[in-house]
């Protein structure tokens, strides 16, 4: 068996030991990449910027710790700026685990010390409603009364019975609705209902798999902007001029691919130096 | 009566939903309104049986000592302990609860996805061959998209554009179609379930 033959059936073992030298590496070193911004991140980073102070902004969680990598940092990223502008933040989840997720994020952000002086509130400047199971039929009552879809927060307080809630009737009260989404029910359920139906505006956070399915949205203005993946993660981090964990582990992603894509092109350079051998055959 | 009964329900339920949209009216909306409260509250009634279906599918492989049936008495372990461990110490954080959601089932979650990396890589390399005129268009547009998150000096930004317009023209179209042919998809199977045509839901052609 030739060099190019064995190259082909290369065990699968070696590709694994190679990939994870190329992930787990670049976490050691503190390299900072050139990132490019894409409008479709500027779209999210700019609405959230035009957000007058006290403006109220829902933020749903839908994914679980699987996507926890890739929309954790959008989560951050999200939560400080919303933070610093002193926007009233409404939490929930489509997913179980969506509401635990946000507690992560929050117990980091409300720890940063240009956050955490300014001394903010549960109930009075965030609130965290919990989950609720239904899917598409939960945004559609939000719709209509968010009072009626989550009769107490996470914490099981009564909603009727936190400040911020008061007033807060439906999505017409809400003045930004922002995504993370790993999957159904996610951002295609809040395009159709929370957009097509209640006129929210609308901006999202997918992993990298999911977010080229949601261009679409972009191209006709139901979506205001998308983070895709930790580059777009990355991208908003930058935006926001707060360089953080996205920023970081951008490096390990992108020596990840190189390594990828150093494969595909072997295995390619080993299937054209073999093809003449196998025709004979 | 057994087989008209449900028909006249979905008929009822759907042609008021499909209606409602168009016309905003009071008692619309008080109907609209009453019926997602009734999917919200169906919803989780769907997860109680789903705990039922869990529960039953593991133990009966334990008790028929199953292969694997180890791994079911783990599940049902944590099932419980999940269950009980929340109205017993609560979900704030440093409860068993949370410790639990954190150290075990976060960590499980994150690995499981993070296997995906290396399978993606196996894959890429056996499957991205230039075989064909298709198999190559493919390939180089994998190239692309790839290549965005890698610097290249001064050829990132045009490679940066071309990754936009590949995703905002091409995949963008193809995604269209895809959704217009779901969407349509989903009106011919709704109204085929409204007037009774297609009966599969009463568990039977």
């Amino acid at each position: 068996m030739g060099f190019f033959e064995k190259l082909l059936k290369i065990d699968r073992r070696v590709i694994f030991i190679f990939i994870a030298i190329a992930i787990a590496l670049p976490l050691f070193f503190e390299v900072t990449m050139h990132i490019d911004i894409t409008p479709v991140v500027r779209g999210v980073y700019d609405t959230v910027e035009a957000l007058p102070s006290g403006s109220k902004v829902l933020i749903s969680f839908d994914y679980d710790p699987g996507s926890m990598p890739e929309l954790q940092p959008m989560a951050e990223s999200v939560l400080r700026h919303c933070f610093s502008k002193d926007l009233k933040l409404v939490i929930m989840g489509l997913w179980p685990q969506g509401p635990l997720q946000a507690n992560w994020a929050l117990e980091i952000i409300l720890n940063e010390p240009d956050i955490k002086e300014k001394n903010l509130k549960y109930g009075i400047d965030y609130v965290n409603l919990g989950y609720i199971a239904g899917g598409e039929v939960v945004i559609q009552r939000l719709g209509s009364d968010i009072h009626a879809a989550f009769p107490a927060d996470y914490y099981g307080t009564p909603i009727d019975e936190i400040p911020l809630m008061k007033g807060v009737q439906n999505f017409s009260n809400i003045d930004f609705v922002y995504n993370l989404s790993a999957g159904y029910p996610g951002t295609t359920e809040w395009v159709q209902f929370a957009v097509d139906r209640f006129h929210a505006k609308l901006g999202a956070g997918n992993t990298a798999v999911q977010a080229p399915l949601m261009y679409p949205y972009i191209n006709t203005g139901q979506l205001v902007g998308l983070l895709g993946g930790m580059k777009g993660a990355a991208e908003y981090e930058i935006l926001a001029k707060r360089p953080a964990r996205a920023v970081r582990y951008m490096f390990g992603q992108g020596v990840s691919h190189a390594v990828v894509i150093f494969f595909v092109i072997v295995g390619n350079i080993a299937y054209f130096a073999t093809r003449k051998k196998r025709k004979e055959s | 009566m057994r087989r008209q009964l449900p028909i006249i329900i979905v008929f009822v339920s759907g042609a008021f939903m499909a209606i409602q949209y168009f016309i905003p009216h009071d008692a619309g909306v008080f109907f609209y309104e009453y019926g997602l409260d009734w999917i919200i509250v169906i919803g989780i009634f769907a997860m109680l049986l789903g705990i039922w279906s869990l529960f039953k599918v593991q133990l009966d492989k334990v008790v028929k000592r199953s292969p694997g049936w180890g791994y079911s008495v783990v599940a049902l372990g944590g099932l419980f302990f999940m269950l009980i461990g929340g109205p017993l110490w609560g979900i704030e954080e440093g409860t068993p609860f949370m410790q639990v959601f954190w150290y075990i089932y976060t960590p499980i979650q994150a690995t499981m996805f993070s296997l995906l990396a290396f399978y993606i890589a196996s894959a890429a390399y056996r499957a991205f061959r230039a075989r064909t005129v298709l198999a190559t268009i493919l390939l180089l547009t994998a190239m692309v998209i790839m290549l965005r998150l890698i610097p290249l000096g001064p050829i990132s930004g045009s490679n940066q554009k071309l990754a936009t317009w590949i995703l905002m023209v091409p995949s963008m179209a193809a995604n269209r179609a895809i959704l217009i042919g779901i969407g349509l998809g989903i009106v011919a199977t709704c109204l085929k379930i409204i007037l009774g045509i297609e009966r599969a839901y009463m568990g039977h052609d």
